[in-house]
């Protein structure tokens, strides 16, 4: 059988791969949402070996939960980045610094 | 009786408040007599008072009529202890008081701030009413700052004067000084006795008399001893004793009736009144009776020395005051209270009226007060003249006067005294006899004899004042003739105080007076020959050798003969000089100091635009970490997650 | 090695691979598209760990909604991909190194050692006639349902941001103003005016009159 730890596995290595790609795609908004459903994406998978595991259902509630405000933050995410798109042309992290002190 | 006790307080508060908030509706007249009316009621019930404790046998009236404010351990009341000190007080404050209203019409009938000076004075009476008629210390304190500060007013009445208002500060700050030593000792009283009762505090006071207090550590001090002296700081500072005296020769800029009714018939006389009040606690500690008592002599003989140098006639008759006020406190140091309390009504008479008159002599000069620019005057002023005559003879104590009967009594007590520093008392108010008489006379012949120095022009507007002046004069001069003939015998050795003031009988010199006595005729015999009356009539005969004699060249010849003595007492010994350099330009250095480095640079330069500076300076390293990357903000979260995860993983 | 331990070990290294590629690729439809293939290996994973109902909703709101959304926001969009690849070379370094890190610690973290997570026994496995989705529904409805409500309000909420946020005014554009056509009235359209009775005007009149 496939242990706890190897679900859990599965799921750290899906969150470093995100955070990799939140390092090497610096740049591009597109890719580091995606980074960030993948991040999203591994902490289900915890959610679910544990539910899975400890028989609790509760766990799979909370996946539940998480998967709408992330769809909710996909779709607000995405909005944000259109209308960043159309004001200034660019969706380049670099150029966004409004937030400089 | 309660209601006429009130009546007695309020009446004057009634007329002072109408006077003073509707001055302007009711005019001058209207301010007067409402005024006059409201310390004449006062004056009448005081009387009857007087009338029914004395020869009525009304027992002594001790009651609240108001609760101000009560906690689980004190209770503060608005009371009154009326027993036969309270209504001697009473008499004698409402009378002078009275007499002072009707003489100001006369005095201050030119001045723009009549109203003004009428609401005060009432304010005046009512507050040392209130002082002299508390039963507890809460209402005595009130009474004695509300005197201080009618007195810081009336001081600087004629505000536009800068020496007037130099006067009234130094006055109100000097009474501070005192006023912190009097909080001290209610504090204490407080504090051991949980009471600011008199009755409850002279009840348990039995119980405290052992009680010693750690003043720094190694220290022990008896408790009354400590509590006593605190309390007469108040009284040295309130009735202008040395140190604290720098503020009564100055307070004369104020107007004549107020140095009449203020700083010489009654507020300055509330300390005398005070520790006489306190005996029982004064009785306790011989340390504070020798305190006291050298504190009188030393004011009673150097202060009278000062009047010999004078040439303001107002203030001639102000270090009299002084010098006066110390005759009391020595009296109250060789516990004569009862001579001290009667010196201080007689006093309060006839050195009203020599305030008053010396007030009519300046109404006369046109507001000259100084002596060597008067003369001759007694062919332009009789009334004056007699009435000052008066009281200059009763002021040095001539036999018959009612000075005479109370000062006596007070040498004749210092004399059997066997307190420390009795011997120098005795001698101190012995030569304070013929220094008396010697600077009362000087002012008395340079006012009165001589030659007329005045300019021409008020020379030719000399004439006497008017009624309204005069008329207090004669009632004031008649009970400084008489009074103490009447009085000496049934408030000395007749048990008039009763209860109210206690002596232990190992301060025998009240018992040995008494022994001395053979009544008030005997006393004016014996007193013909004793050397009290020799030295005054020697003081007498030398101001009028000075100033009457040889006029132009004696007093020139000794003041070159004594230069050195002349000038320490024209600079006053140095206390405004000390007091000046060492506690007004210690205290503005070390306010300048506070303000530069307490205020300037600790609050306004670190407190203040310190933090908001470092709030400043750290937002502004730290906004250079804001670099507004994505990244930037991603990587950190990162590196605390890996960090977390080390933690968790090798550490935990 | 049996067939669980087989699809797991297949459904994983796909998920993996896939997200690597996600990071990887230039393209951000390739991006978009390996993004959906990681999501639907993941949902067979669930599926294994027999969250089916969970599973099934990753695929169609993710894969079908979410995703699409992905990709319709990638193509919409003008964009000039060059820079947007800057530094991807320089970087990759760090960012394996901290991958790497990331993964070994959190192996320490949820590996069989630490933690006591190997003392878990094997869930014993559901009944073929179990019913994950009727399990989770009847603690949604009944314990959470206050956390429910909020959920979908919170939906409600992002539907409504998204197309403020993204909506934008045309110029130019005409729009059938429905709310005035219901509200209005016979005086804003028809205007009566009154005019002398005349005799009609001839063709020869109007030729020698003045234009009107």
């Amino acid at each position: 059988m496939i242990s706890l730890s190897q679900f859990l596995i599965f799921g750290a290595m899906l969150f470093s791969i995100s955070v990799a790609g939140i390092f090497l795609n610096r740049k591009n908004v597109l890719i580091l949402l995606m980074a960030i459903e993948l991040m999203l994406l591994a902490v289900n998978v915890n959610f679910i070996a544990f539910s899975h595991f400890l028989g609790d259902i509760n766990g799979q509630v909370f996946v539940f939960f998480v998967l709408t405000v992330a769809a909710a933050e996909a779709a607000i995410g995405l909005a944000i980045l259109v209308t960043l798109f159309r004001n200034r042309r660019t969706i380049n992290v670099e150029d966004l610094t409004a937030m400089k002190g | 009786m309660e209601k006429i006790y009130l009546a007695i307080v309020l009446a004057p508060l009634i007329g002072a408040l109408i006077a003073g908030l509707f001055g302007r509706p009711i005019g001058r007249a209207g301010a007067h007599w409402v005024t006059i009316l409201g310390v004449a009621i006062a004056f009448a019930l005081s009387l009857y008072s007087f009338y029914q404790h004395v020869w009525g046998g009304l027992p002594t009236f001790n009651g609240a009529v108001y609760t101000w404010a009560a906690t689980d351990n004190f209770q503060f009341d608005v009371g009154f202890l009326i027993d036969h000190l309270t209504v001697l007080m009473m008499v004698v404050v409402t009378g002078v008081s009275l007499m002072v209203h009707i003489y100001t019409i006369g005095y201050m009938a030119d001045d723009p701030g009549y109203q003004r000076f009428f609401s005060y004075i009432s304010l005046f009476t009512f507050s040392m009413l209130m002082l002299v008629m508390a039963n507890n210390l809460m209402q005595l304190f009130f009474g004695w700052e509300a005197v201080g500060l009618v007195s810081y007013l009336l001081i600087g009445f004629w505000y536009k004067r800068e020496t007037a208002i130099f006067a009234n500060l130094k006055a109100f700050l000097v009474n501070r000084v005192g006023d912190f030593g009097f909080l001290l000792g209610i504090a204490a009283i407080l504090m051991y006795a949980n009471t600011v009762d008199y009755a409850t505090f002279f009840e348990r006071l039995p119980a405290l008399a052992g009680v010693t207090v750690q003043i720094w550590p190694g220290v022990e001090w008896s408790l009354p001893t400590v509590i006593a002296i605190l309390l007469f700081i108040g009284a040295m500072g309130k009735s202008a004793q040395v140190p604290l005296h720098v503020w009564l020769p100055d307070s004369m800029e104020g107007p004549t009736p107020i140095s009449a009714l203020i700083h010489a018939a009654t507020m300055v006389t509330a300390g005398i009144f005070m520790v006489a009040r306190f005996s029982p606690l004064y009785e306790l500690s011989d340390a504070a009776l020798s305190f006291i008592m050298v504190i009188g002599a030393v004011t009673a003989l150097f202060m009278g020395l000062l009047g010999l140098v004078q040439n303001d006639i107002k203030r001639v008759v102000a270090y009299s005051t002084l010098s006066q006020l110390g005759y009391m406190t020595v009296a109250l140091g060789a516990s004569a209270y009862s001579a001290a309390i009667f010196h201080l009504m007689t006093h309060a008479f006839f050195k009203a009226l020599l305030f008053l008159a010396a007030g009519s002599v300046i109404i006369a000069m046109h507001h000259e007060q100084d002596i060597r620019k008067m003369g001759g005057l007694w062919k332009y002023m009789p009334i004056t003249f007699v009435t000052f005559l008066i009281g200059s003879l009763a002021l040095i104590g001539f036999p018959g006067t009612s000075g005479f009967y109370s000062k006596d009594s007070i040498i004749m007590a210092v004399e059997a005294s066997n307190l420390p520093g009795a011997t120098f008392a005795y001698w101190s108010v012995l030569i304070g006899v013929f220094v008396t008489a010697l600077y009362t006379f000087r002012m008395f012949f340079l006012v009165f004899f001589g030659k007329e120095r005045m300019d021409a022009h008020t020379r030719s507007h000399l004439h006497e004042s008017p009624k309204v002046v005069t008329l207090p004069l004669i009632a004031l001069a008649i009970p400084s003739l008489i009074v103490g003939y009447f009085a000496i015998d049934p408030l000395l050795f007749g048990g008039f105080f009763g209860e109210s003031i206690k002596v232990m009988p190992e301060h025998g010199a009240m018992a040995s007076l008494q022994a001395h006595f053979h009544g008030a005729a005997a006393m004016f015999l014996h007193g013909l020959t004793s050397p009290v009356v020799l030295l005054s009539l020697a003081g007498v005969g030398v101001a009028a050798l000075m100033y009457l004699g040889f006029p132009d060249s004696l007093p020139k010849g000794v003041a070159r003969v004594f230069s050195l003595p002349k000038r320490i007492l024209d600079g006053a010994y140095g206390f405004d000089d000390f007091n000046n350099v060492v506690f007004g330009a210690g205290s503005r250095l070390l306010g300048r100091g506070l303000w530069r480095v307490g205020d300037v640079r600790m609050i306004d330069g670190w407190l203040v635009n310190g933090t908001a500076g470092l709030v400043a300076f750290t937002a502004g390293q730290w906004r250079k970490m804001q670099t507004g990357y994505l990244y930037h903000y991603a990587f950190v979260m990162i590196l605390g997650l890996i960090g977390l995860m080390t933690w968790i993983v090798f550490v935990r | 090695m049996t067939l669980y331990q087989f699809l797991f070990y297949v459904f994983a290294s796909s998920a993996v691979l896939s997200a690597i590629r996600v990071i990887s690729v230039k393209n951000p439809v390739h991006a978009a598209l390996f993004l959906v293939l990681t999501f639907f290996s993941t949902a067979l994973v669930w599926i294994l760990m027999e969250a089916e109902f969970l599973g099934i909703v990753l695929l169609l709101v993710y894969v079908g909604a979410v995703m699409v959304l992905f990709l319709f926001v990638v193509m919409m969009l003008d964009i000039n991909l060059a820079p947007l690849r800057e530094g991807f070379v320089r970087n990759l370094p760090v960012g394996v190194f901290v991958a790497l890190v990331m993964v070994i610690e959190l192996g320490l973290v949820v590996g069989a050692h630490s933690f006591g997570l190997s003392a878990y026994p094997a869930p014993t496995p559901a009944p073929a006639d179990a019913a994950n989705t009727l399990a989770l529904g009847s603690v949604l409805y009944t314990d959470f349902v206050y956390p429910f409500e909020i959920a979908a309000f919170i939906l409600l909420v992002s539907i409504v941001a998204a197309i403020v946020l993204a909506h934008r005014k045309r110029e130019g554009v005409l729009y059938q103003n429905i709310d005035a056509q219901v509200r209005v009235r016979r005086a804003d359209r028809l205007r009566i005016v009154s005019m002398p009775a005349s005799k009609p005007v001839t063709a020869a009149e109007e030729s020698e009159g003045k234009p009107s």
